[in-house]
C-alpha cells in the first residue's frame, strides 16, 4: 500500500484550489438535494407500491436502480460545484466507492437479512423471519461441515502447486533455448475455461475405457483406473485438474520475481563458490518470499472460490467427499431452492475466510520477518 | 541447481575436466526433459479435445491418437454444431443456439472488462496521484478497500443477487450479468493499474497544469496515452476470467443471457455423451482465448507480474 509521498502532495499542492463561490456551493447543495429527493421518493413510492399501500407505482424495482444513478450523477456534480477542485479529484474515486457500494455493501446487507429467514423461492409463502432456526440446522449439518473440512484439503494443496510452479519459474529463468515457446506453452493451461477443462479432463480424459489418462494408469499397472469412486482419489483428482489450470498464474507471478533479483548478488555467491543449493536457500528463495507470499495467498483466494470443476464433475460425490463450500450451497439451492439457509452457509464462510486468511498473513508476517533476521 | 546453471553463462569456467563437462550435459538434458514433459502436459488435453472433435464413436471408444495415422478425421462433431463445410451455409438451429451463446459471452465479458477498466481506472489513477479523506479513511483505507473484494467469494453474493435480480427483472439479462462480472475483476484491474500508474512520474502532469490543463485534461490528454499497454494487460486478464465465469451465469441465466460455458457445462445428453460434439463445443468455447494467449501473451505476463512484484 502507498502512503501520501512527496509526489502525492506536490501534485496536490501546484493545483490551487479555487475558492468555491457562494453561489456554486449553493447550487451543489441544490443538485444533491434533488438526487436525493428523486431516490427517496422513487424507494419509498415502489415500497409503499410493493406493500400493496398505494396502486401508484412500478412493476418491478428496476426504477429505483435509475434512481440510484441520478443520485450518483448529483453526489458527482455536487462535488464539482461545492468544493471545485477537490471535488473534481474525488470523481476520481466515486464511481468505484458507489458502484461497490451498491453491488456488494448492499447486498451483503441484504444478504445478512434474509440468511435469517426461511425463504424458498419456489413456494408461495414467501419469506418468513426464523430466528437463529438456519443458525441451529448449520451446527447439525454434517455435509457443510465436511465441505468446510475438504476446503481445507484443496487450500494445502496449494502449496504442493507452489513447488511445481516455483520449480518451472526457476526453470523458464534459466539460459534455455525456446524461453518463449515454453512460456507462452505453459500459460496456456490458465486461459481455458474450467467447464472445459472439466468436460476435458475430467470426463473425457479419466474415462475408464478410453481416456488417455485410463490408459496411461492401465499401462502402468492400475488394474481399475476410477478416478472418482474413492473418496481421497477423487478429491486429488479434482486437485490435480484445479492445479492444472492455476499453476500458470503462480508461475508466472514468480518468474517476474526471478527477474529483479540483482545479478550482482548471484555473480558474488558465484565468485564465493557457493553451490547451486546453497544459492537456492540463501539467497533466491529468500530474496523472493515476499513475491512468493503474494502467489500463494492470491492462489488461496482464487481456490476459495473454487466450484466449477466440482459442480461439472463430481457433483460434490462421492459422498460429499470432493465438495467445496461454494459448489455444496450451489446444489443445496439447486436441489430445495432455500435461499435463507444458502446465504447463511455464505456469510458463515465468508467469516471464516476472513478471518482464517487475516490469521495467515499475520503469521506469514511474523515468519517472514524471523526469516530475514536469522538469516542477515 | 537451475540457478545456478544460469550464472554459468556469464561466468567462462576455468576448469573444464571431462567429468564437469558430462554433468553439465546431464543438468541441461534434465532441464529440458523436464521442460518438454511439462509442454507434453499443458499441450495434450488441448490436443486431444481439438482432435476429439474429428473423431466418429469407434475412434473415440479404441481412444485412437494420431489423426490420418490412427483414424480419419471426420466432420462429424462439428456437424453437430452446424459448423462442418456442408453444413455451413444451411440454416442450423444449433449453431444459431451456439452463435448466439458464443455472442452473449462475447458481449458481457468485452462489456464487463470495459467497464472495469473505466471505473478501476480512474480509481487507481485519483488514489496514486491524490491525497483522500472520506471520513476516517485516507488513502491507504481505500485502497485495501477496493483490493479486499477480491476475498469475497462470488457464493456470497450468489443468492442475494438471485432475489435482488429478480425484484429488479435482471435475471437472465446480459446487464444483470455485466455488472457483477464489472466487480468480480474491479479490484484486480486497480491492483494492475494503480502499478501502471505510480510507474509515470508525476513531473509530466506537473507540466500539463502549468500549461493550463485541468486535472482531468491532463489526466486524459497526458497519462491515458501513456498508460495504454498498462491497460491492455488489465483489460486481457479481467476477459480472461469474464469468459471462463461459469458459477454466476449458471444461477442468474437461463434462456436469453446464457453464455458459453453455461451452455457447455449443459450438454449431458441421456443416452450417453456424445464425445465428438462435446469436444467441438469445447474447442470453440477455448478458442478465442488460446488464439489471444498465444498472440498476446507478452501483455498478460506483465498484468500478472505487476500484481506480484510490488
Amino acid at each position: 500500500m502507498q502512503d501520501v509521498s512527496p509526489s502525492h502532495s506536490e501534485l496536490d499542492d501546484i493545483v490551487a484550489a479555487e475558492p468555491a463561490l457562494e453561489n456554486r456551493g449553493r447550487w451543489g447543495v441544490l443538485v444533491l438535494a434533488g438526487g436525493t429527493f428523486v431516490l427517496v421518493s422513487t424507494f419509498a413510492i415502489q415500497l409503499l407500491h410493493a406493500n400493496g399501500s398505494i396502486a401508484f407505482g412500478f412493476d418491478t424495482w428496476r426504477p429505483v436502480v435509475y434512481a440510484y444513478l441520478v443520485w450518483a450523477v448529483s453526489l458527482g456534480a455536487s462535488q464539482v460545484l461545492r468544493r471545485g477542485q477537490a471535488g473534481s479529484r474525488a470523481l476520481f474515486v466515486l464511481p468505484a466507492v458507489l458502484f461497490i457500494a451498491a453491488m456488494v455493501i448492499f447486498p451483503l446487507t441484504f444478504g445478512l437479512y434474509i440468511s435469517f429467514t426461511d425463504w424458498n423461492l419456489s413456494s408461495f409463502e414467501g419469506r418468513k423471519f426464523n430466528g437463529l432456526d438456519n443458525l441451529r440446522q448449520m451446527m447439525s449439518d454434517v455435509f457443510y461441515w465436511n465441505a468446510l473440512l475438504n476446503m481445507l484439503w484443496y487450500s494445502l494443496a496449494v502449496l504442493v502447486e507452489y513447488a511445481i510452479a516455483f520449480g518451472l519459474a526457476l526453470l523458464l529463468h534459466a539460459e534455455i533455448r525456446a524461453r518463449k515457446f515454453f512460456r507462452v506453452v505453459f500459460l496456456l493451461p490458465l486461459m481455458l475455461s474450467p467447464v472445459a477443462v472439466s468436460w476435458m479432463v475430467g470426463k473425457s480424459m479419466m474415462e475408464i475405457r478410453f481416456g488417455p489418462l485410463a490408459n496411461l494408469a492401465r499401462w502402468l499397472g492400475w488394474e481399475t483406473p476410477i478416478f472418482f469412486s474413492d473418496p481421497w482419489l477423487a478429491k486429488a483428482s479434482i486437485m490435480v485438474m484445479d492445479a492444472w489450470t492455476f499453476i500458470p498464474l503462480m508461475m508466472i507471478m514468480l518468474l517476474a520475481g526471478l527477474q529483479t533479483l540483482p545479478k550482482e548478488v548471484m555473480e558474488a555467491a558465484k565468485v564465493d563458490g557457493a553451490t547451486a543449493w546453497q544459492t537456492f536457500w540463501k539467497i533466491v528463495f529468500p530474496l523472493t518470499l515476499p513475491v512468493s507470499i503474494t502467489a500463494i495467498m492470491i492462489r488461496i483466494i482464487f481456490k476459495l472460490k473454487l466450484a466449477d470443476i466440482i459442480i461439472n464433475v463430481t457433483s460434490g460425490g462421492p459422498g460429499g467427499a470432493t465438495d467445496s463450500v461454494t459448489s455444496f450451497i450451489f446444489r443445496e439451492y439447486r436441489d430445495r431452492s432455500n435461499v435463507g439457509y444458502g446465504t447463511l452457509l455464505a456469510m458463515v464462510y465468508l467469516v471464516i475466510i476472513v478471518v482464517a486468511l487475516t490469521t495467515l498473513l499475520n503469521l506469514l508476517g511474523r515468519w517472514m520477518r524471523g526469516y530475514g533476521q536469522e538469516e542477515s | 541447481m537451475i540457478v545456478a546453471e544460469e550464472t554459468e553463462v556469464d561466468y567462462v569456467e576455468p576448469v573444464q575436466n571431462p567429468a564437469e563437462r558430462l554433468r553439465r550435459i546431464l543438468v541441461r538434458m534434465l532441464i529440458y526433459g523436464i521442460l518438454i514433459l511439462w509442454a507434453v502436459i499443458c499441450l495434450f488435453p488441448i490436443y486431444w479435445t481439438v482432435t476429439t472433435s474429428f473423431k466418429i464413436a469407434p475412434d473415440v471408444m479404441r481412444s485412437h491418437l494420431v489423426p490420418f495415422y490412427d483414424f480419419m478425421p471426420q466432420w462429424l462433431g462439428w456437424r453437430s454444431l452446424g459448423l462442418s463445410p456442408e453444413t455451413i451455409f444451411e440454416t442450423s438451429t444449433v449453431r444459431e443456439e451456439f452463435l448466439r451463446r458464443f455472442w452473449n459471452s462475447v458481449l458481457t465479458s468485452v462489456s464487463a472488462s470495459f467497464l472495469a477498466i473505466v471505473i478501476g481506472s480512474l480509481a487507481a489513477y485519483g488514489l496514486t496521484r491524490f491525497s483522500y479523506k472520506f471520513g476516517p479513511m485516507r488513502n491507504k483505507d481505500i485502497s485495501f478497500f477496493f483490493l479486499s473484494q477480491l476475498i469475497l467469494p462470488p457464493v456470497v453474493l450468489a443468492l442475494p443477487f438471485l432475489v435482488l435480480y429478480k425484484e429488479l427483472a435482471l435475471l437472465d439479462t446480459s446487464i444483470g450479468l455485466i455488472l457483477l462480472y464489472t466487480l468480480m475483476v474491479l479490484p484486480i484491474v486497480i491492483w494492475i493499474m494503480r502499478d501502471q500508474f505510480r510507474a509515470i512520474p508525476v513531473e509530466l502532469e506537473e507540466a500539463a497544469l502549468v500549461d493550463g490543463l485541468s486535472i482531468w485534461g491532463a489526466f486524459l490528454r497526458i497519462v491515458l496515452p501513456i498508460s495504454v499497454p498498462g491497460m491492455v494487460a488489465a483489460f486481457i486478464l479481467a476477459l480472461i476470467l469474464c469468459w471462463n465465469e461459469y458459477f454466476f451465469a449458471a444461477l442468474l441465466t437461463s434462456t436469453d443471457a446464457k453464455t458459453l460455458p453455461v451452455m457447455v457445462a449443459s450438454q449431458t445428453g441421456s443416452q450417453g455423451i456424445n464425445w465428438w460434439a462435446m469436444a467441438a463445443l469445447s474447442t470453440a468455447a477455448i478458442g478465442p482465448l488460446v488464439i489471444v494467449g498465444i498472440l498476446l501473451e507478452r501483455y498478460i505476463i506483465a498484468g500478472m507480474a505487476t500484481g506480484a512484484v510490488k
